[in-house]
């Protein structure tokens, strides 16, 4: 049975600033840092509210695509192409704030939605990310 | 084309972002451009080469999708949403209205009343969606479009 999603890959356009946003802006956990022997660091970090999932925080061009594939990557991450998903929250406008507050760029304010209250943002790449806080999955 | 390199897109991706942003000011073309380190001309070029459309345009996009918005969920008059999203002219925003989504605003809010009930797609890919909000009248009988109440 198939209970969830465990890694999910973010493309970053450096890894350093990447860590310090996750990590510093974003107040994740940083599981892993490590250096393989290809030459690829496996940085991941994990959200403060949850056990078993992680961002895996990735460089396209150390990475196992070729050197003019991860230039492409980077272009879409760069112009701001690429999503990874939503984040969920318990309290939008109050994280929206805090984050507002130590520089993450939101591209949209918490707004009522049928669904819950959401907001835009942008990592330090140019990912964004739904922010939200669901009505209906409770906390 | 040769393609832009990362340190130019995330100039113009900054510029968009505050299209995005700031939609419903009178957010002018040539200081976005100053602000990405670009000329007028340079800017308008390299962003309609990195998003398929002129700044000016995607402003208008933006506009009109937060207008839709607005028509289906909120209680204001065409006119006072006109103004809500950064159009300074009726006669405008109508006429851009209906380029992109087919319908005059009073036609697209009656037939979103008669639909019902909120869309079921998140708001944040409405907003990102490229080509603005999925067809509006493929499930509704063709109708004349109304003009907007002055």
């Amino acid at each position: 049975m198939i209970k969830g999603i465990s890694i999910v890959s973010v493309w970053v356009l450096d890894q350093d600033s990447a860590k310090e946003f996750y990590a510093g802006k974003l107040g994740f956990t940083v599981t892993n840092d490590l250096k393989l022997d290809n030459g690829m660091r496996w940085l991941t970090v994990r959200p403060p509210g949850s056990e078993n999932q992680e961002l895996l925080l990735m460089d396209p061009l150390h990475s196992m695509l070729d050197q003019e594939t991860g230039q492409q990557v980077r272009a879409l991450v760069a112009k701001g192409a690429l999503s990874p998903g939503v984040m969920a929250t318990s309290d939008c406008k109050g994280d929206h704030s805090t984050l507002a507050g130590r520089g993450v760029e939101f591209t949209q304010e918490p707004a009522e939605r049928p669904y819950g209250v959401e907001a835009v943002m942008r990592d330090d790449s140019g990912n964004w990310y739904s922010f939200t806080q669901h009505k209906f999955l409770g906390d | 084309m040769k393609p832009a390199d990362v340190a130019s897109l995330r100039m113009l991706r900054r510029a968009r972002d505050r299209i995005d942003r700031d939609y419903a000011d009178q957010i002018d073309i040539p200081a976005l451009a100053a602000g990405a380190g670009y000329s007028r001309e340079h800017f308008i070029r390299a962003f309609r080469a990195a998003y398929g459309e002129t700044p000016g345009r995607y402003r208008t996009r933006r506009r009109v999708e937060r207008a839709c918005e607005l028509l289906r969920s909120v209680n204001l008059t065409v006119t006072e949403i006109c103004h809500l999203v950064g159009f300074t002219s009726l006669g405008t925003f109508s006429a851009r209205f209906a380029e992109i989504t087919g319908v005059s605003p009073t036609a697209y809010r009656q037939q979103a009343a008669e639909r019902g009930g909120p869309a079921p797609i998140p708001g944040c890919f409405m907003l990102m969606w490229r080509t603005g909000l999925p067809a509006q009248n493929t499930s509704l009988p063709e109708k004349p479009a109304p003009a907007a109440a002055p």
